[in-house]
């Protein structure tokens, strides 16, 4: 009786250690991937080199001046991608002319299917302030990586694939620094408040 | 004794439910209410398809996936948002409708996933579809197309929490 006492004890001690060694480790691996700051909060937001519809280099620094709103996708996506390009695509268009003071931007994380030629075509079908962007994988993932966006392929059972990613609009202020996010399925009117507040303070 | 009792039991049940299953079989055990789709971008290669499946039959029966003259193959599929990241599974062993009860495909869950559209669907289209069933005979319906992006059938704009499907215990 007692040493099944005791031994429960020693488990819940434990317990207790692995629980906190596990959390050191996780806000370790976040503070130090974050960059300079150190306070926990990653940096969001960074190089990167992407390819527009047309062919044309694109880079950070072309977004710099407006604030920007970045949703990655891919174009084999049946729900989130289309219900958030139109979800944006109707904020433009209740923006009016305050939409032409933001980069509304959707970049691929699917190099392999999402062409230049591939992203064009899509994107005729929303706001065409809707800017698109693609690139090489290793392009796409500095990217996904600068603005700290999960990406993944999942190779299916038929030999096709899918792909994992975080359904977050990024907002980013026209310096380049982190504004805030959009989740996906968020209210139409608080979108519209967040990206009225970032044209306005961004 | 106990045994014998049972399977009274067990005959007294099987010949009530004769007359119910010959009579299921020429109808389809399966009601499909409002099945709908949405307008795709030009060059996109998948598509949804959402509807609500009610059993109104006896015993459990297992939505396999679709075919359709618009899409290379048509499979169940589930999306889960994660933490924030989308996740879209196959669902090859289906999705479950017990006896009596209700069943949603429907945006963030559960959906048919229309794969290698041969064209874009255009809003106001009917897609024709044949749903395919464990047990119940095939069922032909019509999607019909809302717009580009729409969360609802006819349209209709995403409220603000998303919506729900029928939770079955399946892994994706």
């Amino acid at each position: 009786m007692r040493g099944r006492r005791i031994g429960l004890i020693a488990a819940a001690i434990l317990a207790v250690v692995l629980t906190v060694v596990g959390f050191t480790i996780v806000t370790g691996s976040k503070s130090t991937g974050g960059g300079p700051r150190g306070s926990g909060v990653a940096t969001v937001g960074g190089p990167f080199t992407l390819t527009g519809v047309d062919g044309q280099a694109v880079t950070e620094k072309d977004l710099l001046g407006k604030p920007s709103a970045i949703f990655f996708g891919f174009t084999y996506c049946p729900e989130v991608c289309p219900t958030t390009l139109s979800e944006l695509s109707a904020l433009a268009d209740q923006l009016g002319s305050d939409a032409d003071k933001l980069n509304l931007v959707f970049i691929s994380v699917d190099a392999e299917r999402d062409g230049p030629e591939e992203m064009k075509q899509y994107l005729t079908a929303f706001d065409s302030r809707i800017i698109g962007l693609t690139g090489t994988p290793e392009q796409i993932d500095a990217a996904a990586k600068a603005f700290k966006i999960y990406y993944t392929k999942v190779l299916l059972d038929d030999g096709d694939y899918t792909m994992d990613h975080t359904a977050s609009v990024i907002l980013m202020d026209a310096y380049g620094k982190f504004f805030g996010t959009m989740a996906y399925e968020e209210a139409m009117s608080v979108m519209l408040a967040k990206l009225k507040r970032l044209i306005g303070e961004g | 004794m106990f045994s014998s009792a049972r399977a009274a039991i067990t005959a007294a049940l099987l010949a009530l439910s004769i007359p119910a299953l010959s009579l299921e079989a020429k109808a389809a055990e399966i009601e499909i209410t409002q099945p709908w789709t949405r307008a795709t971008p030009p060059a996109a290669k998948v598509g949804g398809g959402y509807l609500t499946l009610t059993n109104k039959g006896t015993v459990i029966d297992t939505l396999l996936g679709a075919s359709s003259e618009i899409a290379d193959r048509v499979e169940v599929h589930k999306m889960e948002m994660v933490d924030g990241i989308m996740k879209m599974r196959p669902v090859p062993e289906g999705l479950e409708i017990p006896a009596g009860q209700t069943a949603e495909l429907a945006p963030g869950g559960y959906h048919l996933m229309l794969m290698g559209l041969k064209r874009p669907i255009t809003q106001g289209e009917r897609i024709p579809l044949t749903l395919k069933f464990e047990k119940s005979n095939p069922v032909d319906i019509e999607l019909v197309a809302g717009p580009l992006g729409s969360s609802r059938p006819n349209g209709g704009e995403n409220p603000s929490g998303g919506s729900s499907s029928m939770s079955h215990g399946e892994s994706n």
